[in-house]
């Protein structure tokens, strides 16, 4: 052990009431910090996932015009090959081909308006989850049967239960009317009201013909093993359609923007408070140690007298502050883990949280997820200001005179 | 101290102002050490303030716009529209009874409106909207604000035949103030009802999803094309504040027929209530943990102003200082220190507050807080109560935080203090 660093260990032991009271108050923050910032990583984790899983997908490959202006017009031809050639090609099958368009749907008794989903039976249920929530009925016989799937609410609104039929009335893509005549084989439930009222899926190839889209449709929706790879994939796929400069592929920030934002106003807002109590540790580290500092005026006197530098003292000063802060850092995060590590386990709630997961498609529970990242991260920074902190009274010592300094009081 | 006993001691207590002056003065004994606590007190007290105000304003907004896009304080309806908001879930006018009922004072306005799923369509594109039959008069006192018209004119009657819709949508249809669009709608037998309609004017809302959601005629005029005698789909209802609707509220429900529904907003969209709800409990969860953050500091510093002055404190006691003075003194001397720091802490968050009155933009999350509910200004929203809240839990818990330094320094012992190096 060196000689510093068991100076610095004796020095804190000196006063032991105000070292822990320092080392509580980093214990503390990190503790809330760790827990705060699982929790938060947690509940993005699921609004993303929720938000994207009924229909976005990660990736989506459009015309270029038609994220600002979904119009049926902008659509693109050829998409049930050009979705099979980049499931070959990326070696996946999560890549799914749609159409999109409104009808008016009509049962015997009632009307609604609808966006309809043309979709490739094969291949949707690995994009999107809707065909998993089917409550009754089935998924499509074919892709160019003429059947739909509906939300709950929308069937109980409408009157229909499977087999019953249902009449759209829309536009088709060159202008023309559409009309066609479909029977209901599956009823999904999401548990979000304004899906299970308003979205439908039927399959593409009977879309197509519908609404006379011939080989034409509006998205092909794609699916990455996990968030962290989206990015690279979608430089791939960018690669791959570099032959159809009217393409385009966006990721989920772009198609569905306000998911992004939500989250960075939420971050912002965290990061407010975080900051606020990583400030008032850095106050209280200061304040022990430039008291301990001024206490030890004669002591560094004495010292400086005998010849030791005052780069010496100044980094014995660093280093008591860096055992404390190591010491908080530890014992913070490690109760902080154990905390949200038993929440990650047990789910976590609060009231209020019901009505608020409902809004932003998350579940009425949250799990915080825990990663290096979010363990690190705000004990980290405590770890730092603390450090920094304590330049000031180190600082101090360099403009010491030995012969004042040992007659101080 | 049992040598001690036969002396005859007088044991002393102090006048308020000499404690008060001995506080003071012990204070700025080591003014680094209180300038850095003041600094940490008003640092916390400022950001309890300023983050309570900025949460406030963003739920006041949110609750603001929920409320006053629509629903009302109030609304009546029938049992299953809003499950099912169909034309076949209509109801009947209000009756005399709610009329006599809806004249109390509490009620700032009121109106009937038909609100009914449609297609718009141009030459361009057709789209979903939710049809509103309004009643242009008690319309505009309720909810739609005539300022955000941003080209042409609100509609002029319930008979009036134009038809008023968002910025968005007109971008969407590619049509624009004087032209002609297609409305088509159910009507209760289940017969497409369509007619053209000439838009008379555009509006553009604070939150962008609402100009792509509602479009506005008159009741009249749609009750015409939808083959309905009278019927509407709501009765919406606003109050002075939204925070005393459930005081009028039950008036409206008794005057109410039967086989109506009639809520107030806090049930009709338990998002807003549980936020507001929610917001009460984050606010003290926060001043709390600002407070705890800040407590270790108030500890150490008073523990170590302890700790400077054993000898001196030993000294007071041998000379028959009686030890609730000295209890009295360090409470008073960690009350003028939570003093100060509250008023510099008050002062900033009054001053960094008040430049914003005038809203913060944050258009550049704007998607984001619109799924929350929120506009893209933020307007802070000082609330006394959460000032005094905050000041409270800071001097309450601050001095009783106090107590066990102060009452540690009461307890000395004499003899061992003096001697202490």
């Amino acid at each position: 052990m060196n000689i510093t660093l068991r100076m610095a260990w004796r020095n804190l032991w000196r006063h032991k009431r105000r070292t822990w009271l320092t080392v509580g108050a980093m214990i503390f923050s990190n503790l809330l910090l760790v827990f705060m910032i699982s929790l938060q990583f947690g509940s993005y984790r699921m609004m993303i996932d929720n938000t994207l899983k009924p229909y976005t997908g990660h990736l989506q490959i459009q015309h270029k015009a038609y994220n600002d202006d979904p119009k049926i017009r902008n659509s693109f031809a050829g998409i049930v090959p050009l979705a099979a050639s980049l499931r070959r090609q990326l070696n996946t099958r999560k890549i799914a081909a749609r159409g999109v368009a409104f009808a008016m749907t009509s049962s015997k008794t009632r009307s609604w308006g609808l966006q309809l989903i043309g979709v490739e039976p094969e291949f949707e249920p690995l994009v999107s989850n809707l065909p998993g929530l089917l409550k009754q009925g089935c998924y499509f016989s074919a892709s160019d049967a003429a059947e739909i799937i509906i939300g709950t609410v929308l069937a109980r609104n409408l009157g229909v239960t499977i087999g019953d039929e249902l009449t759209l009335l829309g536009g088709g893509r060159d202008g023309s009317f559409a009309a066609g005549i479909v029977k209901v084989t599956g009823i999904f439930e999401s548990g979000n009201n304004t899906i299970d009222r308003n979205m439908a899926q039927l399959p593409l190839a009977y879309f197509q013909s519908l609404f006379t889209m011939q080989t034409h449709g509006h998205n092909i929706a794609i699916v990455a093993q996990d968030l962290t790879r989206v990015s690279a994939l979608q430089q791939r796929v960018n690669k791959l359609i570099a032959n159809r400069p009217e393409l385009v592929v966006l990721d989920w920030n772009h198609l569905q923007p306000g998911l992004k934002q939500a989250i960075q106003a939420d971050l912002t807002s965290a990061w407010f408070m975080y900051g606020v109590l990583i400030i008032l540790v850095a106050f209280s580290v200061l304040n022990t140690q430039l008291m301990s500092v001024l206490e030890r005026t004669r002591e560094f006197g004495i010292m400086l007298a005998l010849g030791i530098k005052p780069a010496r003292l100044g980094s014995l000063i660093l280093t008591e502050t860096f055992i404390m802060s190591f010491l908080g850092l530890a014992l913070g995060t490690a109760l902080g883990a154990a905390i949200a590590f038993y929440l990650s386990v047990a789910g976590f709630s609060y009231p209020g949280m019901e009505e608020m997961a409902g809004k932003f498609n998350i579940p009425e529970r949250i799990y915080p997820s825990l990663s290096l990242l979010s363990i690190f991260i705000g004990p980290g920074i405590v770890f730092i200001c603390s450090l920094l902190a304590a330049i000031y009274p180190a600082g101090r010592l360099f403009f010491l005179h030995p012969v004042s300094a040992m007659r101080a009081v | 101290m049992n040598t001690m006993q036969p002396i005859k001691l007088t044991k002393t207590s102090l006048p308020f102002k000499a404690i008060l002056t001995l506080a003071w003065r012990n204070l700025w004994r080591n003014h680094r050490r209180t300038l850095i606590m003041l600094s940490a007190i008003s640092v916390g007290v400022w950001a309890m303030i300023f983050m309570t105000a900025l949460m406030r304003g963003m739920v006041d907004d949110m609750i603001y716009n929920g409320i006053r896009h629509l629903p009302g304080e109030v609304q009546i309806q029938h049992p299953q529209y809003r499950d099912d908001p169909s034309i076949n879930n209509s109801i009947t006018p209000p009756d005399a009874r709610l009329l006599e009922a809806l004249k109390i004072p509490q009620v700032k306005a009121w109106t009937s409106r038909l609100k009914v799923p449609a297609v718009i369509a141009s030459e361009r594109d057709s789209r979903g909207v939710i049809l509103l039959g309004v009643i242009p008069q008690s319309e505009v006192k309720l909810s739609f604000d005539i300022d955000s018209i941003s080209e042409g004119r609100f509609l002029e009657s319930s008979h009036d035949n134009g038809l008023v819709i968002g910025a968005k949508m007109a971008e969407h249809l590619e049509t624009r103030l004087g032209k002609r669009v297609v409305i088509m709608s159910q009507d209760p037998d289940n017969n497409i009802a369509d007619r053209g309609f000439r838009i008379i004017g555009i509006y553009k809302a604070k939150l962008a999803s609402q100009e792509e959601m509602y479009v506005y005629a008159g009741l009249k005029t749609l009750q015409k094309l939808l083959h309905l005698d009278n019927q509407i789909s709501e009765i919406a209802i606003t109050g002075e504040d939204y925070r005393n609707t459930d005081k009028w509220y039950p008036l409206i429900k008794n005057a109410s027929r039967e086989n109506r529904q009639t809520l107030p907003w806090y049930e009709a969209d338990s998002y807003l209530s549980s936020m507001l709800k929610t917001m009460d409990g984050f606010v003290l969860v926060w001043i709390i943990v600002v407070f705890l953050a800040l407590s270790f500091g108030l500890v150490n510093t008073l523990v170590m102003a302890v700790f400077e002055r054993t000898r001196e404190i030993g000294l007071m006691l041998a000379l028959g200082m009686r030890p609730t003075m000295i209890l009295y003194q360090i409470l008073t001397e960690s009350f003028l220190l939570l003093l100060i720091g509250l008023l510099a802490g008050n002062v900033f968050a009054l001053a960094s507050i008040i430049p914003l009155q005038d809203g913060i933009d944050i258009s550049s999350v704007a998607k984001g807080m619109e799924m929350m509910g929120n506009s893209s200004m933020l307007y802070p929203a000082l609330k006394l109560n959460d000032m005094l809240l905050a000041n409270a839990i800071v001097i309450v818990l601050g001095l009783l935080t106090s107590v066990l330094p102060a009452w540690h320094a009461s307890k000395l012992n004499p003899i061992e203090a003096l001697n202490q190096t």
